[in-house]
């Protein structure tokens, strides 16, 4: 609180505005953030907070009918005014309800996280525009980051608000597959009531502030740690690496395990947790952490993977020889008689850099101890997971800990890693006091998971007919500090570094080395992505140098299902790469005419081109089980109670796993009750990662569905020809036109409290990779092709994507919608990892140096689905969720060269980066 | 310590005991927090009306300094303020710029402020109020370096003043970043060209932005564009040795040599967009 002081000024003690047609008054400090009046002081959680500085938008609200971001207006400066938070938005005017009824049958709302300010922004558009533009719409949302969408829905929801229908009827039994349902948690995330991690805060919760190394790599000692807790009133406990009870190392992968909760006397990266401080939340906010008694010794750090790998480098972990955490391998065929065999080889060198998640939602969550367990309630994509390394940091049997997963405001792979996790549930247990936690944007950036960065070596070959003999593919990541997902990379890119296609000679070496950075992970497609910049950019090579037309090569080459992949798999089935490619055929043809035809005309600095390329990725774990277990019963109202562990991240698995459930099992999707994925209430349905959801989870969902109708069935004593009517408080079986009713009212409720409880278990078969990396990795493969159009700017370097024609084979679109979501959202990404998107540890951590496509950057995605079923998968569903990133940003890369003839080797292809390449292939054929 | 005086009087009264820091727009303020807390005295100045808004003056316009971008773009003003309003709206986003006020940008002095180069461009002044009275002096002079301008702790930007001498000019701005909303810009580029009644150069002030310490003027480049034809093609003229006072960085934006020469792009661009047909 502010100290008094009597001044010939307003003072601002009590703030009294009004907020959604309500007055209030506040006692605040005029200081604080509007942003965190509203959501602390008043409990309007929906207004979100992500990033305090006005680069997300995320908390935009509207301050007398103007868009502001709340976390820049002093409370003060709210005096007298009116504010409208999406809480309001629906007694505002009738529009509200149309624009949010528009939302929800576009799918413009993934996660949720940006929605509120997304909506925020439309309204006060559309009450000044009834019917705006494409241009005028950007020009409202373009303050609001959205990392899920791409934009476009959003943009079209707005657009068609004022022409919004009524959302249609929820689909009829039997008819959920295959509709496009609109999500089932959609509601919610529109009203701006959905809980994410920073939405609860229990009574009485104290908070911590988490001290972390300035530098990427130090020695430290600390000062007199009990003088400093009784300095600074508020201040309770200090937590450092002594007090972690249980074994302190963890890490996704339990075989790499490396990571401690606090460094021990020397932190091996910048960010790097080395103590938490635990008190009153308001006491520790005023807190400077420059007074924490902590002494740091900078050593060198290694921070390139050059740097790493030298012969005289210090060891970062004393059991990893060289650094390197892992290597990856596969082998087919004999590689270098092919390529001396071969008519054309061409060979290339490619980098990316790192990359952030930058989800709207930064990491948060609290625990609270109850007896001897610890329950943890957090954003997730990994709840058993969690539970696991949080009982073994605190020395306690996982079942004495409980982990409430939160909605989860876009993962994309870093929130499968702990966060705030082992903080709040090391301080809970120690104080027997609820502890809440949210990191700050900065805190996130510094200190959760990236994108690996990647050098890539390849050389390819083919015959002057234009068939693929060869390609030999060697990449080193650099993995950062501590294992996260680094084995996981390093063993999927060799399976994948082929590209879809048919490689009888192959060999691709792989190895994640160790460095003084943040750690890198899981990121959408776990290096695949990488692979890809640098194989499809070389196939086109490989194309050009033969004369066959790029996309013909590529049907040329594609797999097919009685083909053997590089690891000597044969698929069988469901390989629709060449339908992919070929569904393209038509707007590549045109595409390049126009092209052709705009370049000839051009006399100004514009030039344009087209690019495509493919791309395939196993769904699940590569070679290792990873089973979902669904649970259903049915209720004695006759509804159904779905336990359906898959964290929904925004992806839509609380919809899909409902829609596969009701179909398998033959009800309506409407009579569906939803669990959560709370590890005390549902099964493990595994992390969502991977693309497994729909495919592993939905299948133990058609499973379970399928038991639980084959048991109603069997009561009624009908055959499986009939059909179950689930009622207001009744079950019917009709089999040959008679009607027979299951006696809900009189059951016994089993176990789990239902009349009948269904389990099912579904892990893919896959095969283990022998030392030549040949087996059967993965039970199914999704498969794709994206055609990009672009502009270049060539005095610039600037480009623009026009447009993006993506092709994806997903084995049965359950929900069209949600898929199309899905791959406008990885357009997004991708084009962000082409164009803009590098994370440079140490500098710009935040949303305003780290740039991510924003509402005016993201092109028309027209989405083509193809559906060449892979029977195992549920309805023949396959994986979609990386899929969809994987061959943008080399088909806008490929797109570049088109244009204006240069090749990008090292992405992402800055305005910087391009122009060089520009001037050094003026100069003289230097490559960029 | 919250405080909100009512009156110019008043905040400089305020200001003139020392440690007060002002609070505008919060567009800057709150972000250079990080995650500390305000502390001290802040004196919040929105409620000063007599700095807002922007007035035509005999000789000169005057844009109050709590003038948010938002009123730049929806305000009336001569042609030569073209540039200042394409500027306005690459502010940020539309809630920087329904917040964002002018004095904000120019007391911030980034080398990226969006407002600074088109100000510059049209000769703009600033007059600061403190208890002692007003003063007056050039933009050019008062942003003094990377984050740093003259403005002394007790001493508030009450306006900007441009002179009306050259309002029915030609005026452009071009903004250079990696994404199309909520960017910083790579370079940036504002131009303000005076035909005479032969069609000819009168005056030309070309200014620009993030490629140096502080947004800069080309005086050479503008005593060498004086006279020729005020046409398509004017950007020939415009040589890489006219941005040598430029002295631009390396950062994760773009490398120094990329601003260099982007910058020549984006000079020609400006001052062709000024003559073009509009």
């Amino acid at each position: 609180m502010a100290i008094t002081e009597k001044l010939p000024a307003v003072r601002a003690d009590l703030i009294v505005f009004s907020v959604n047609g309500r007055p209030v008054d506040v006692a605040a400090p005029g200081t604080r953030r509007l942003s965190r009046v509203l959501r602390d002081d008043l409990g309007l959680i929906g207004t979100k907070v992500g990033c305090d500085a006005g680069d997300c938008g995320a908390c935009t609200v509207l301050l007398n009918s103007e868009p502001v971001c709340a976390c820049l207006v002093a409370a003060g400066q709210a005096a007298g005014c009116e504010i409208t938070t999406v809480e309001g938005l629906t007694g505002r005017s009738p529009l509200h309800g149309r624009l949010q009824q528009s939302f929800l049958s576009h799918g413009a709302a993934q996660c949720g996280a940006c929605t509120p300010g997304m909506l925020v922004a439309a309204t006060a558009l559309l009450e000044k525009i009834s019917s705006p533009s494409e241009s005028e719409v950007m020009d409202a949302i373009g303050g609001v980051l959205c990392r899920c969408t791409g934009y476009r829905k959003i943009i079209t929801a707005i657009m068609e608000a004022g022409a919004s229908a009524a959302l249609k009827a929820s689909p009829a039994a039997g008819e959920a597959v295959g509709a496009r349902v609109v999500r089932l948690d959609g509601k919610k995330k529109i009203e701006g009531t959905e809980i994410f991690g920073a939405d609860e805060n229990p009574a009485g919760a104290l908070g911590v502030r988490v001290v972390r190394c300035p530098h990427h790599r130090a020695r430290f000692q600390f000062g007199d740690l009990d003088q400093f807790i009784a300095a600074h009133a508020g201040v309770m406990l200090v937590l450092t690496a002594k007090d972690v009870p249980g074994i302190d190392c963890y890490g996704v992968i339990p075989r790499f395990a490396d990571q401690p909760v606090f460094a021990h006397h020397e932190a091996r990266f910048r960010g790097e947790a080395v103590a938490a401080l635990v008190g009153e939340a308001d006491a520790l906010e005023t807190l400077d952490l420059a007074e924490f008694p902590v002494r740091w010794e900078e050593l060198p750090p290694l921070r390139t993977i050059d740097e790493a790998l030298a012969a005289d480098a210090p060891r970062m972990h004393p059991h990893r020889e060289g650094n390197v955490l892992v290597r990856g391998r596969v082998v087919c065929g004999d590689l270098e008689k092919a390529l001396a065999e071969a008519d054309v080889v061409v060979e290339g060198e490619y980098e990316t850099g790192f990359v952030e998640h930058a989800y709207i939602e930064p990491e948060a969550g609290f625990a609270r101890r109850v007896g001897d367990h610890i329950e943890i309630q957090a954003c997730t994509q990994a709840p058993y997971m969690d539970r696991d390394d949080v009982a073994k940091i605190l020395g306690i049997p996982p079942e004495k800990v409980r982990i409430i997963p939160t909605a989860v405001g876009g993962g994309f792979g870093a929130k499968l890693d702990l966060s705030v996790q082992p903080f709040v549930a090391l301080a809970a247990w120690k104080l027997g006091r609820p502890v809440r936690m949210v990191y700050s944007r900065t805190e996130s950036i510094v200190s959760t998971t990236k994108r690996h960065p990647a050098r890539m070596r390849l050389r390819a070959g083919a015959t002057r007919n234009g068939k693929l003999t060869a390609l030999d593919f060697a990449a080193d990541f650099n993995t950062g500090a501590y294992s996260s997902w680094g084995p996981t990379v390093a063993g999927r890119v060799p399976v994948h570094a082929s590209g879809p296609y048919q490689v009888p000679n192959y060999r691709a070496v792989t190895r994640a080395v160790h460095t003084n950075i943040v750690p890198a992970g899981a990121f959408r497609g776990f290096g695949v992505p990488q692979a890809a910049i640098a194989q499809e950019q070389l196939y086109d090579e490989l194309a050009d140098r033969v004369g066959v037309d790029r996309l013909e090569f590529r049907i040329l080459n594609a797999l097919q299902d009685d083909t053997p992949t590089v690891t000597g798999q044969v698929l069988g089935e469901g390989v629709g790469i060449s339908a992919c490619f070929e569904a393209l055929r038509l707007r590549w043809q045109t595409a390049r005419a126009e092209a052709a035809a705009f370049n000839a005309r051009a006399v100004g600095p514009l030039r344009r081109g087209v690019g495509v390329a493919g791309m395939w990725y196993g769904c699940g774990n590569t070679s290792l089980p990873n089973p979902s277990t669904i649970r259903i019963g049915l209720k004695r109202d006759g509804r159904i109670a779905l336990h359906q562990g898959a964290v929904d991240i925004g992806q839509g698995s609380n919809t899909i796993v409902t829609q596969i459930c009701a179909d398998a099992l033959g009800a309506p999707v409407a009579q569906f009750d939803l669990v959560s994925g709370d590890t005390a209430l549902s099964p493990d349905c595994g992390k969502t990662s991977a693309s497994r959801q729909t495919f592993v989870t939905g299948k133990a969902a058609y499973m379970a569905g399928s038991k639980l109708r084959g048991e109603i069935l069997k009561l009624a004593e009908a055959c499986d020809c009939a059909t179950i009517e689930f009622g207001d408080g009744s079950v019917t079986v009709i089999e040959d036109g008679k009607r027979k009713l299951i006696a809900v009212r009189e059951m016994p409720l089993d176990a789990h409290g239902y009349l009948i409880t269904c389990e099912a278990t579904f892990d893919p078969p896959t095969s283990p990779l022998d030392e030549h990396g040949q087996g059967s990795p993965y039970a199914v493969f999704g498969f794709g092709a994206h055609l990009a159009e672009i502009e270049v700017d060539v005095e610039l370097g600037t480009v623009r994507v026009l447009k993006v024609t993506a092709a994806h084979d997903v084995g049965r679109a359950i929900n069209p919608t949600l898929i199309e979501g899905q791959i406008e959202g990885g357009v997004a990404q991708g084009l962000g990892m082409a164009l803009m998107e590098e994370f440079f540890p140490g500098k710009g951590e935040n949303l305003h140096d780290y740039l991510i496509p924003t509402a005016g950057d993201v092109p028309p995605v027209e989405s083509i689905l193809i559906e060449d079923a892979s029977s195992i998968g549920p309805f023949g569903a396959k994986g979609i969720g990386e899929q969809a990133v994987i061959p943008t940003a080399p088909a806008i890369l490929n797109a570049i060269h088109d244009a204006i003839g240069v090749r990008i080797h090292r992405v992402p292809a800055t305005p910087d980066r391009v122009r060089a390449a520009i001037l050094a292939k003026a100069k003289g054929g230097a490559r960029g | 310590l919250y405080l909100k005086p009512k009156t110019l009087a008043e905040a400089v009264s305020l200001l003139a005991s020392p440690g007060g820091q002002i609070l505008a727009g919060g567009t800057d303020f709150y972000p250079a927090l990080g995650e500390r807390l305000p502390h001290g005295r802040v004196v919040d100045i929105t409620a000063l009306g007599e700095i807002r808004g922007i007035s035509v003056e005999s000789e000169q316009i005057r844009i109050g300094g709590l003038t948010t971008w938002s009123e730049v773009i929806h305000t009336s003003l001569p042609r030569c303020f073209d540039a200042l309003k394409a500027a306005a709206r690459e502010v940020g986003s539309v809630q920087i710029q329904n917040r964002g006020t002018v004095a904000g940008n120019l007391c911030n002095a980034s080398p990226a402020a969006d407002g600074v180069p088109p100000l510059l461009a049209l000769d703009a002044e600033v007059e600061l109020a403190s208890a002692a009275g007003r003063r007056r002096m050039p933009l050019a002079q008062f942003i003094a370096g990377n984050r740093q301008t003259l403005r002394r702790r007790d001493q508030i930007l009450a306006a900007v003043l441009i002179p009306r001498r050259m309002e029915d000019a030609a005026s452009a701005f071009v903004k250079l970043g990696a994404r199309r909303y909520l960017v910083i810009s790579i370079a940036m580029v504002a131009a303000v060209v005076q035909a005479d009644e032969t069609g000819r150069v009168a005056e030309v002030h070309v200014a620009v932005g993030s490629c140096s310490a502080k947004a800069q003027r080309l005086d050479e480049l503008e005593k060498d564009l004086a006279g020729l034809p005020a046409k398509a093609g004017i950007g020939r003229a415009v040589r890489a040795e006219h941005l040598n006072t430029l002295s631009p960085i390396d950062d994760v934006r773009a490398t120094a040599d990329y601003r260099r020469d982007a910058s020549l792009t984006l000079v020609r661009r400006a001052l062709e967009s000024c003559v073009g047909s509009r």
